[in-house]
């Protein structure tokens, strides 16, 4: 009867995703194709000093995300900086300057780790006007550079690819704004907070004392899923019953995290002309996203492991009125969009359980992955599939009539390497240096033994992978961990956007090629077969060795 | 490094955008969901909050502890799940206990658990339900399983001298089932249940 729930839980999902599919991918396309402007965007255009008709090479596309990108690092940083003396800071002295790099870098990098609690840390100006506001920039951020990605595709001999300005406007305007609004009026009315009313104390039923927190939460709330964020408003992040409140609003908090990244298929199906292409990409997302569900599920229920065996259930970390279903569906959609946000705490997961979230990130979040970085990822790994079926049958590997040549393949190839590099030597230096392993052992890990090793392989996959969730029992407030974590999560989002972005304009220079009897077609079962493999096997050849010393090794002692 | 319109750089562009975007998404649109949270549902946007003769003594969604001031449970109150936050059900500092499936203190606290719980209800510790052994995710977790409910109610009721059979009674009316019928598990709502217990014995 459970598992029947659970099925009807997972199927009504599936339905409203599919019910947006089609309506939200084709607007997302509109947005993004039309050439016309909205008077508000007109007027700020103008304020900012930007001409709209204008298009811009890769390199001034690029020049435009950076600059922005590092403008939002400063203001994030100083508001931090400078809480003392910010309206609603609720008594919060300055956020230290290791820490305030640390979130600054986390939140412009749509990554949203967390080294602090906000509870103890973070008042409201700095939630709503630093954080909140990169919740929704850096997520447009995302969606323009994964367009300007499909451009590349779309267009011939063209030395454009769109304009930042203009792509980064919409986004926010036409998309997420209206969307929030929306969200946020949902989660209000299902339970979740919104108010400016600081801290109350309260006498309980008892006679005890209880501090209720407030704050502006259910505005923040719904970007932070909707752009796929993850940064809590409370340091429960969404399993705290204020962000949260019930199994129906997490639910709903799932649609949040998926509806952009599962209809930007459809986004690119339109815009390069075949939806059956959007479908190709879709299949693969989709198959990759309902097995590793059906595995983390079963991992739990099955509970193995000594503490959950002893409790009688794999409770521990876990909300009552969520139970395992809605946990596990809440961490497999968090971790395989580039959320990060947690209603279950992961480091209380079973061995296996607590190995697919890292899995789920290692994959380079693609199924479906970030706002707009999902599609990306999966447009390389796409190009390195024709490569290798090109190689298979001795073919010039082409996708949607772009050659698919040396430049462009060592583009994706830098790409594939960029984050497991960055995981795995952050890993490994965190227990290379002496200092700094003595400092990681004695202070960071929570969990002794082969589970701490987890706990930082999980920190830097999540961060190189702009995730943001953690093994949160890791202290990472700490000066190794906020500098390596925060520089981490910095080379984890800009080297890729810099890598697809010269794709993108290698591409759109190219003529297209019509389609011969030679090409693979790339809207097939075999096609969506060839590319799950390819996916699947480079994550596999290079994770094996460190989840074998992790959670393998915990999960089959 | 020139933006494509009459020279300006980059950089200017993105400081006057951050700071248009700043108003509107940071300022403009928290304030006017905050201004519809008020106005329209005041009572979900301040917290739900739980009165008992006109004063507050907590909110639906946020468990309490009902504990002495030493940690040790009141027998008269249905009691809540264990708590990571802070001391136990702290408003202030959400968190679950992180201990990994094999830690040794997780599992020295459950075995102690199990005991504790045992004979305070006076139950066999392996018919003891695993969300009354384990630290929910957020430490604030307000319910507990309907087995936990209903395995406490023989202490509750002999130490308040009500019938058993009334008790049963007001733990069954208080138990909800699965969201929409399907979504998540049934609960009970410890705040709520022990706001209507202290009422039926007036």
């Amino acid at each position: 009867m459970d598992v029947f729930f659970a099925i009807l839980q997972v199927a009504s999902l599936i339905l409203i995703l599919a019910l947006l599919y089609r309506p939200l991918g084709d607007y997302m396309a509109h947005i993004y194709t039309s050439r016309k402007d909205l008077k508000v965007e007109r007027g700020f255009y103008r304020v900012i000093g930007v001409d709209s008709r204008v298009e811009q090479t890769w390199q001034s596309y690029l020049r435009g995300v950076l600059a922005f990108s590092v403008v939002g690092l400063l203001f994030v940083y100083l508001l931090q900086r400078f809480q003392a003396v910010l309206p609603y800071s609720l008594g919060f002295p300055a956020v230290p300057e290791g820490l305030s790099f640390n979130t600054a870098a986390s939140f412009v990098a749509n990554t949203n780790w967390q080294s602090y609690s906000p509870d103890l840390t973070m008042g409201y100006t700095v939630q709503i006007a630093g954080l909140a506001v990169q919740n929704f920039v850096s997520a447009a951020v995302g969606i323009s550079i994964a367009i300007a990605l499909v451009r590349g595709f779309t267009r011939r001999e063209s030395a454009t690819i769109g304009n930042f300005w203009v792509d980064l406007t919409r986004g926010i305007l036409r998309l997420l704004l209206p969307l929030s609004v929306i969200g946020a009026v949902v989660l209000l009315a299902s339970g979740v907070i919104q108010n400016f009313n600081g801290f109350t104390e309260i006498t309980t039923l008892s006679g005890g004392i209880q501090n209720l927190p407030g704050g502006p939460v259910a505005s923040q709330e719904v970007i932070k899923n909707l752009g796929t964020n993850g940064g809590g408003f409370f340091n429960a992040n969404a399993s705290h019953p204020f962000e949260n409140p019930n199994a129906w609003t997490s639910l709903f908090q799932n649609v949040l995290m998926l509806m952009i990244p599962f209809a930007l298929p459809r986004t690119f199906g339109r815009m390069v002309g075949n939806h059956k292409q959007g479908y190709a990409i879709l299949a693969v997302m989709g198959t990759i996203y309902i097995a590793s569900l059906t595995f983390l599920t079963l991992f739990e229920l099955n509970g193995a492991g000594t503490a959950p065996q002893l409790a009688g259930g794999a409770m521990e970390g876990k909300e009552q009125r969520f139970g395992i279903f809605a946990s596990t569906l809440f961490g497999s959609t968090s971790t395989l969009t580039s959320t990060g946000a947690v209603n279950s705490m992961h480091d209380s997961y079973t061995s296996l359980g607590g190995m697919m979230p890292m899995i789920n990130m290692m994959l380079g979040e693609v199924a479906p992955g970030g706002v707009g970085s999902g599609l990306y990822g999966m447009l390389v790994l796409a190009i390195i599939a024709v490569f290798v079926g090109g190689l298979l049958v001795g073919r010039t590997p082409e996708y949607l009539g772009k050659k698919i040549g040396p430049k462009e393949i060592k583009l994706a190839s830098l790409y594939i390497l960029v984050t497991p590099t960055i995981v795995l030597l952050g890993t490994a230096l965190s227990f290379a240096i002496p200092a700094v392993r003595a400092d990681v052992e004695s202070t960071s890990i929570w969990n002794p033994g082969i589970h701490g090793l987890s706990e930082v392989l999980y920190a830097f996959t999540s961060a190189a992978n702009n995730n943001g969730s953690a093994f949160a029992g890791l202290t990472a407030n700490t000066p190794w961990f906020n500098t390596a974590l925060g520089v981490a999560m910095l080379l984890g989002r800009f080297i890729p956007i810099v890598l697809v972005l010269a794709l993108a304009g290698s591409l759109a220079a190219q003529d297209k090629i019509p389609a011969t009897s030679g090409t693979l077609p790339t809207h097939r079962p075999q096609f969506v077969g060839l590319l799950i493999g390819v996916t699947v096997i480079i994550t596999a050849l290079t994770y094996f060795p460190v989840l074998a010393l992790g959670p393998l090794a915990e999960g089959l002692q | 490094m020139s933006s494509p319109r009459s020279g300006i750089p980059h950089y200017w562009v993105a400081l006057r955008a951050m700071i248009v975007l700043t108003a509107v998404l940071g300022v403009g649109y928290p304030l006017v969901i905050t201004g519809i949270g008020q106005l329209a549902l005041p009572a979900q946007a301040n917290g739900s909050k739980e009165t008992v003769d006109g004063d507050t003594v907590g909110s639906a969604l946020l468990g309490q502890s009902f504990s002495d001031a030493d940690g040790n449970p009141l027998p008269e109150w249905f009691q809540p799940r264990p708590s990571a936050a802070g001391d136990g059900y702290d408003g202030g500092a959400s968190s679950g206990s992180n201990y990994g499936p094999e830690n040794a203190d997780l599992i020295a606290a459950i075995e102690e658990r199990k005991a504790q719980i045992a004979e305070f209800n006076g139950v066999n510790p392996d018919d003891i339900p695993a969300d009354a052994l384990t630290a929910s995710s957020s430490g604030l977790d307000p319910h507990i399983s309907p087995e936990y409910a209903l395995m406490q109610v023989e202490r509750v009721a002999a130490e308040r001298d009500l019938a058993v059979e009334d008790v049963q009674i007001l733990v069954q009316s208080h138990i909800q089932a699965r969201d929409l019928g399907y979504l998540g598990e049934p609960t009970v709502n410890v705040l709520q249940l022990n706001i209507a217990l202290e009422s039926f014995k007036a």
